[in-house]
């Protein structure tokens, strides 16, 4: 069952959407918030012009770990909740879509930040 | 020469001044460590949907995303993600484990602040806006669907 | 006139700096007098161990020239977090009469020049001045957190973590303060906060050419010219801009930020913060001033005017930059100078770091009581 190539095509993909955002990092001086937001609109218009799913069809975890999947399933969420609800799926199905990614970022962060502190940077990296 | 014109001037020469550094090496890392987390994700896909058989893909995605951001919190944590992130740049930061870190990192560092005012206030001080777009984008997306 | 020439020329009693790991592993790392091994000063907070630090360097300063902290009349200091807490911290620590002062990165040459006007007209025998950053509070107020995976631009400076502070006194001894010029706020209309150098460096220029036209020098007539935190880039662009005014500055030019990290170091431009300056100048500079190996100095500390919320705005960075020239007069105070130099060496020279440290925290733990009750 477990491919070999879902590896492969993951690992090419994912690393090719980063290769194209430290581009942008190299070029714009461009801060992480910006570059979150960035890539997670281009996962939405690709969720709305129905791109996405052949795409992760195809790349696997390489289309759904980057940010731009996150995007993709907020879309998605809303999208299928007004299918399926009407208009009150548009302020419900986003966030229902990503509450898994959501929740666990927050609690995580949470509890993480209860156990530990920060420490200072090693040296220039 | 008025003002205007000398900081143009100056800021077009110090543009000139600044030295230019070799992208290949940035862009190879990035790619390396963009790709090793997704590979890494495909990992736990798989695991996942070998372990509970009877979960839909969306699901076991959901379950393969909650593990990847609950390890960089800890990576966070203990102080390695900066690490990675420093060598590795947007290849630590477009992967879901860059939101992941952008929003453990602050609540880590303000701790000394309180619970309430540091953790709590602080955690989204850099996550925020993917979390305010996010959720506009999506309710523009769905008045699109809609409306199709 | 922009220039200060001091009729009295106060001296310069001592000097005193620690600094933190990383900067100790640094080609300096001989002249600074303490090398922190651990840069939290085993406090709970980096804003904590900011404080700590300077409270270290300032007793540590009035040890090393023979005082006592009842024989300091004013701590002019400053620091870069809001509301220079560490500076009033320390001096409530301490408590001592305190000039709170703010100019950024340039505060070391801003507070030696006002402590000497304050010694050359004699409103005090004894005064300290000096300043400290710290890597980690630094970052945690103007940048990110510190666990943040994120990338510097190539242009981007490190703050240092570590300080110095100097007597200024009129007990003579070989380093004198000839002049100080107060800068101009200089803006050439750059916006970027990863480019500090190069929003620097016009204050730089302008201060130095007219800290040379009042004093009727050149580049030449110093040993040293040293500024604060240019940078690599910055002090390129310094050295271009006086060249566009006809003034060669030649090898006798440094800049602190480039001298104190290892060139192996990955900080990218060099070593930023109020601490750069004033810990290569009691520690490096100093040092070569008291043997009189140095005999002519210029001190160009460098400052970014700027805050977190100007630079959101959009707003570009003003720079400003503050010189203190100084000079060696072993000669002409010969016997004067060797018995206060023997007299401070004695007392530098017999105890260990270690024990410093020790006296450090009896000294400053005294003065804390009666602050309480404000």
């Amino acid at each position: 069952m477990i491919s070999v190539w879902d590896y492969v095509i993951s690992f090419l993909v994912g690393g090719f959407i980063c290769f194209l955002g430290q581009i942008l990092v190299i070029r714009t001086k461009i801060t992480t918030a910006r570059i979150l937001v960035l890539f997670m609109v281009i996962g939405m218009v690709l969720e709305v012009f129905n791109v996405y799913a052949p795409f992760k069809e195809f790349a696997k975890a390489g289309a759904s770990v980057p940010i731009i999947g996150f995007g993709a399933s907020l879309a998605r969420g809303a999208i299928m909740a007004t299918k399926e609800y009407g208009i009150i799926g548009i302020f419900t199905g986003g966030l229902t879509a990503a509450a898994g990614g959501i929740s666990m970022a927050i609690f995580a962060s949470f509890l993480f930040a209860l156990i530990f502190s920060s420490k200072t940077k090693k040296g220039g990296h | 020469m008025d003002r205007e014109k000398r900081n143009t001037n100056y800021n077009l020469y110090v543009e000139s001044k600044i030295p230019k550094t070799k992208a290949w090496p940035s862009l190879f890392k990035a790619f390396l460590v963009g790709g090793i987390i997704c590979a890494i994700g495909q990992g736990f896909f798989d695991l996942y949907s070998h372990l509970f058989p009877n979960l839909a893909e969306s699901e076991v995605t959901t379950c393969m995303l909650m593990s990847i951001i609950f390890l960089t919190c800890f990576f966070t944590g203990i102080g390695f993600y900066d690490v990675i992130g420093a060598w590795g740049g947007a290849g630590s930061v477009i992967p879901i484990t860059g939101f992941s870190n952008s929003i453990s990192s602050p609540a880590i560092e303000f701790k000394k602040e309180g619970i309430i005012y540091g953790i709590c206030v602080k955690m989204f001080t850099i996550a925020g806006p993917v979390i305010v777009c996010g959720v506009v984008g999506s309710i523009i997306c769905g008045i699109v669907g809609l409306v199709i | 006139m922009q220039t200060i020439k001091f009729k009295n020329k106060p001296y310069l009693l001592n000097g005193y700096s620690i600094v933190g790991p990383l900067e100790g592993k640094g080609p300096l790392k001989d002249y600074f007098d303490y090398i922190l091994k651990d840069d939290t000063l085993k406090e709970k907070t980096f804003e904590k161990a900011e404080r700590k630090l300077l409270q270290d360097i300032v007793v540590g300063a009035i040890d090393a020239a023979g005082l006592r902290v009842d024989n300091i009349e004013f701590f002019f200091g400053g620091d870069l977090l809001n509301q220079i807490v560490s500076s009033s911290y320390t001096a409530r620590e301490l408590g001592l009469p305190f000039v709170g002062v703010y100019s950024a990165c340039a505060t070391m040459a801003e507070s030696l020049a006002l402590a000497s006007i304050f010694v050359d007209n004699g409103l005090a025998e004894n005064v300290v001045a000096g300043t400290c950053t710290h890597f980690s509070s630094a970052e945690r107020q103007y940048r990110f957190p510190l666990e943040l995976g994120n990338q510097r631009p190539p242009t981007a400076q490190w703050t240092i973590t570590g300080g110095g502070a100097s007597i200024v006194s009129n007990t003579p001894s070989n380093v004198r303060v000839v002049a100080a010029t107060f800068g101009r706020v200089t803006d050439y209309g750059i916006a970027d906060v990863n480019n500090m150098g190069a929003a620097m460096a016009p204050a730089a220029c302008d201060t130095i050419l007219e800290h040379l036209k009042n004093m009727g020098r050149s580049p030449k007539d110093y040993d040293f010219i040293a500024t604060g935190d240019l940078g690599k880039l910055g002090s390129e662009i310094l050295i271009d801009l006086m060249e566009h005014h006809k003034v060669v500055l030649g090898k006798n030019y440094s800049d602190c930020g480039c001298m104190i990290y290892d060139k192996t170091e990955r900080v990218f431009m060099g070593g930023s913060g109020a601490g750069c300056s004033a810990s290569v100048f009691n520690g490096y500079i100093l040092s070569k001033l008291k043997k009189g190996e140095f005999k002519r100095v210029l001190l160009v500390s460098t400052g970014a005017l700027m805050s977190t919320t100007t630079s959101q705005q959009g707003d570009t960075i003003p720079g400003i930059a503050h010189a203190v020239e100084f000079e060696y007069c072993g000669g002409e105070q010969k016997d004067k100078a060797k018995k206060q130099l023997q007299s401070v060496k004695v007392m530098a020279g017999k105890k260990s770091a270690n024990e410093k440290r020790v006296n450090m925290t009896v000294i400053s733990k005294k003065p804390a009581k009666r602050s309480g009750d404000d």
